[in-house]
């Protein structure tokens, strides 16, 4: 090979770096090792970790635990799928296109709306886009959001809108349901918002049932209403798109694909008027045909005059890498459970969680639900006489990772922890997590 | 060459498969908990109770059978070459698959608490450190979920660390013509004015053109390093001197690392800030377009500006840390993409400095070996035709037909080989961007540069025809795909 390059080392192929910026040492990183050796120690390393099936897991806020079908990670762990590339050409990547319009279908169905892109990072870095979208459709420079949504999506959505000179201006929520503060709301619409943004069900587990008048509201004063969920709710609670959201975002993560501490997750990311979508962040597949044959049905990327590999500067967002995989993750789950098989799930999630919410009110010193408003599969807990932080590590020293500590910026009166029941958790597993938290208590 | 014919599968939309009663899968729920429910769809509030939803219904097996065959219309690496430039589609290790798949990684909730998570804690706390010392960065933040959100990082570190120390009028950076979109599309969303530095006819950026460009409003310069053209820019020093000198940051765009693990660094050439695509560089799995990481790294001065959190040391244990005093503030919910960092931190554990070295020094070999192997006639380069060519060699098609790129792109697919990246950087005409990696194996590189020599002569000849042939769809009416377009099926 060197012979063909005209070079006498491989060395000589790195000539052209100036000497005063090569290495000329070795890095200091260890040798490598052999397969063998390397997984057995990263693996007993990892198994430091306290996680199901050895410990019980009841955190949410963004992330929850659900039961991943072996069938989709089977597919997710075809080396087809999972070792290409972005489908720039889509002749020799159908199978990845398709799956992908599946994905964007399937999902304009769960939430009512009509168009979806193929995936962003996450919820909070989709909420972030949302933001910046709303600001560019409307050329306004204002955003409102709702005081009860999850404290990571509202750090993200400042990182991302605030280089376009984005103000925030938050809505109180009611102190007794826990739900948005339309009082509060119609007094913030000023007029001169992007955007109102909240969530379905919110960070404290609640259902917003007075969605429709919120939308009606933001509507009113010109402002985008922007939604954003968590997919498995929408087995049973009414779609976005329904009470009049404009654009949805939200954390696909629970459609099948591991909480993997922290990532790799599924930023939800659709729009509702489908002229919308020239607006849109992140990459859209599209149907059509093959140019011998307008009966042969094929598919392909579209609107890619939007993105920055062709608008660079002017692109909508310079999203490139985003999460196919997972997407692909999504669209077999929900194919798999199907109609039947999705409303189920919500029904066995939503009384579990109800009935864990009923047993830990028998626990001395606490009132769960803490707010009065319906729920879905999270609620707040709170305490009288103890603090949330101990009583969150105290559990956690048992094996079971419940209680997150509600963030301070809420302003309970009271101390709380958020708890999330879905349909991996059995009758017993509730009665371990009372018993632990009574416990907790009594010694925090 | 083998011959090849990609699965045809007339695959149905599942909607179209869909028969009414039909369920793959089940839920578990609990009889002990149903038993005491009435009828759960009452908690929900009934003006907020969902009306219909028509998912498809299907069986377990259809559902396999769907996305199998699908799967079987998707060319990948495991199959054969794919070379696209500035893509990096290396070989990705089984093992780290593996590792990655135990319940100790899928079952880790991001707000359990740290002590009960050290095992991957440490990892990522010693990936963080072989990071830094491989780009001779102070320390990385591992929260970016990708290139584009490491480079957004980036600019916004280098906007709020100007701003707090007197450059709040410095609102432009400096991108390269040949610069990846990615650079001034993270620039424009930072709020900063791009402004585009020329390359030379070699190829690369002279210093001599960014002074030109340099005055008080400069904030910095994005900079690919070797750059597009898989050339090393030679004067990156006196570059990276050029914007210092009016008080301007340099940003690493670490897409082409490839080229330079354990041969130089850009902490060394001047560098304050780096991002690295581990699903590049670190042999992290596509995904068919993700999931990537875009870990960032900065110089000692910038460190309190770092996207939170990062991963610490305190008291012998690890920890996430979100209180830097500068931070930019959150770019992701949580921590990142743990079970994508974890990959990368196995391959980098398989290869160590030894194994590092050589991945750049056999990519490099590569690149120039498969160009050279390239007949001069068809495919000149018109950029620096006297340099050695790094990780990747980017080619002008030398034909009078327009679309004569595209048309090798689509007619290299038929030899069962994936095209090279096209019409990219913007200053070649006719470009094919070829990165071959160091994972093929020489006899593959022979193929893949016959098989575009012979397309060469067909098509000169005009006995190309239709292209291509063997894929499971001929060629795709990308046109008609937005007019009208169809983004959801109605049903």
């Amino acid at each position: 090979m060197l012979r063909k390059v005209g070079a006498a080392s491989v060395d000589e192929l790195f000539s052209d770096i100036p000497n005063k910026v090569r290495l000329g040492r070795k890095l200091k990183i260890p040798e490598g090792g052999s397969e063998y050796t390397v997984r057995r120690d990263v693996t007993s390393r990892l198994s430091l970790n306290k996680t199901p099936p050895a410990a019980l897991c009841f955190l949410g806020g963004g992330v929850w635990p659900h039961y991943v079908p072996a069938a989709v990670e089977s597919i997710a762990s075809r080396q087809e799928f999972y070792t290409s590339y972005t489908p720039y050409q889509a002749e020799v990547s159908q199978g990845m296109l398709q799956a992908l319009f599946e994905y964007q279908s399937l999902m304009c169905d769960l939430l009512g709306m009509e168009a979806c892109n193929s995936s962003l990072y996450d919820w909070a870095s989709a909420a972030g886009e949302a933001v910046r979208m709303a600001g560019r459709v409307t050329g306004r420079k204002k955003a409102l959001v709702a005081g009860n949504i999850g404290p990571t999506r509202l750090a993200v959505m400042r990182t991302y809108a605030e280089p376009m000179g984005m103000e925030f201006d938050t809505v109180g929520f009611d102190p007794v349901k826990g739900t948005v503060d339309l009082d509060d709301l119609r007094r913030k619409s000023k007029g001169d918002q992007a955007c109102f943004y909240f969530e379905n069900p919110n960070y404290f587990g609640v259902v917003e049932d007075r969605a429709h008048e919120i939308a009606s509201i933001a509507h009113d004063s010109g402002a985008l209403a922007m939604v954003g969920v968590d997919p498995i709710s929408l087995s049973l609670i009414k779609e976005p798109g329904a009470y009049g959201a404009d654009i949805v975002v939200g954390e696909g993560q629970p459609l099948g694909i591991a909480m993997n501490y922290g990532g790799p997750h599924l930023g939800i990311f659709a729009v509702k008027d489908v002229k919308l979508a020239r607006s849109m962040p992140g990459r859209l597949i599209g149907i059509t045909t093959t140019v011998a044959d307008p009966s042969r049905k094929a598919f392909a990327m579209v609107l890619q005059a939007r993105e920055q590999h062709i608008r660079r500067e002017a692109a909508t967002s310079n999203v490139c890498t985003n999460q196919s995989l997972m997407a692909v993750a999504a669209a077999s789950y929900l194919s798999l459970l199907g109609k039947e098989g999705f409303r189920r799930l919500g029904e066995s999630v939503i009384s579990n969680s109800h009935f864990a919410a009923r047993r830990f009110s028998k626990v001395a010193g606490v009132r769960s639900p803490h707010f009065r408003g319906s729920f879905f599969k999270e609620f707040v807990v709170s305490y009288s006489k103890a603090k949330a932080e101990p009583v969150f590590r105290k559990l956690a020293k048992k094996g079971i990772l419940a209680g997150y500590p509600l963030d301070k910026r809420f302003g309970l009166k009271t101390q709380a922890g958020l708890f999330c029941v879905t349909e991996v958790h059995t009758a017993d597993d509730i009665e371990m997590l009372a018993v632990a938290l009574e416990e907790a208590l009594r010694r925090a | 060459m083998p011959r090849f014919r990609q699965a045809v599968w007339d695959e149905p939309l599942l909607k179209e498969m869909s028969r009414q009663g039909r369920v793959g899968m089940l839920a578990p729920s609990d009889p002990k908990v149903m038993a005491k429910t009435k009828d759960p769809a009452l908690f929900v509030p009934a003006n907020m109770r969902r009306d219909s939803l028509d998912l498809p219904e299907l069986s377990e097996l259809q559902v396999l059978r769907h996305f199998n065959r699908l799967s079987q219309m998707n060319y990948s690496v495991e199959l054969g070459m794919y070379p696209l430039g500035s893509c990096t589609m290396k070989y990705n290790p089984k093992v780290s698959e593996l590792i990655a798949s135990s319940d100790t990684v899928k079952q880790a909730h991001p707000l359990q608490p740290p002590e009960t998570v050290q095992g991957l804690l440490s990892i990522l706390y010693e990936l963080e450190r072989y990071l830094s010392e491989i780009t001779g960065m102070s320390r990385f933040s591992l929260s970016t979920a990708a290139g584009a959100q490491g480079e957004l990082a980036g600019v916004l570190m280098v906007r709020k660390y100007l701003r707090e120390h007197g450059g709040s009028k410095k609102d432009e950076i400096i991108v390269p013509d040949s610069a990846h979109g990615t650079n001034p599309a993270s620039a424009a969303m930072a709020g900063f004015r791009v402004v585009k530095v020329p390359s030379d006819s070699t190829g690369q950026v002279r210093a001599s053109a960014v002074k030109e460009l340099c005055s008080e409003k400069t904030a910095g310069m994005m900079f690919t390093v070797p750059n597009t053209l898989g050339l090393f820019e030679s004067e990156v020093s006196e570059v990276c001197d050029a914007v210092h000198s009016v008080g301007g940051l340099m940003y690493y765009d670490g897409a082409n690392m490839n080229a330079l693990l354990g041969k130089a660094r850009p902490g060394d050439m001047g560098f304050d800030v780096v991002h690295l695509n581990l699903h590049k560089t670190f042999a992290t799995p596509h995904g068919g377009g993700g999931p990537g990481a875009g870990p960032v790294g900065v110089t000692k001065k910038l460190e309190e500006y770092l996207p939170v959190p990062v991963i610490a040391l305190k008291r012998g244990a690890y920890t996430l840390d979100y209180g830097l005093d500068h931070t930019i503030g959150q770019l992701k919910g949580f921590v990142g993409n743990s079970a994508v960092l974890l990959r990368a931190y196995v391959y980098i554990r398989l290869l160590g400095a030894s194994g590092l070295n050589n991945v750049s020094s056999l990519a490099v070999l590569a690149a120039n070996y498969l160009w050279k192997s390239l007949d001069p006639e068809a495919f000149p380069v018109t950029h620096g035709k006297g340099l050695r060519r790094k990780h990747e060699a980017v080619v002008s098609v030398k034909s009078e037909l327009p679309g004569a790129a595209m048309t090798m792109a689509k007619a290299i697919l038929d030899y069962g080989m994936h095209s090279p990246t096209v019409y990219f950087p913007l200053i070649v005409h006719e470009a094919l961007m070829i990165e071959p990696t160091e994972s093929e194996p020489v006899e593959v590189l022979d193929d893949y540069a016959r098989a575009l020599n012979e397309i060469y002569r067909s098509m000169k000849a005009g006995s190309l025809g239709e292209v291509p042939k063997n894929t499971s769809v001929g060629k795709v009416d990308e046109v008609k795909a937005s007019h009208p377009m169809t983004l959801r099926v109605h049903w």
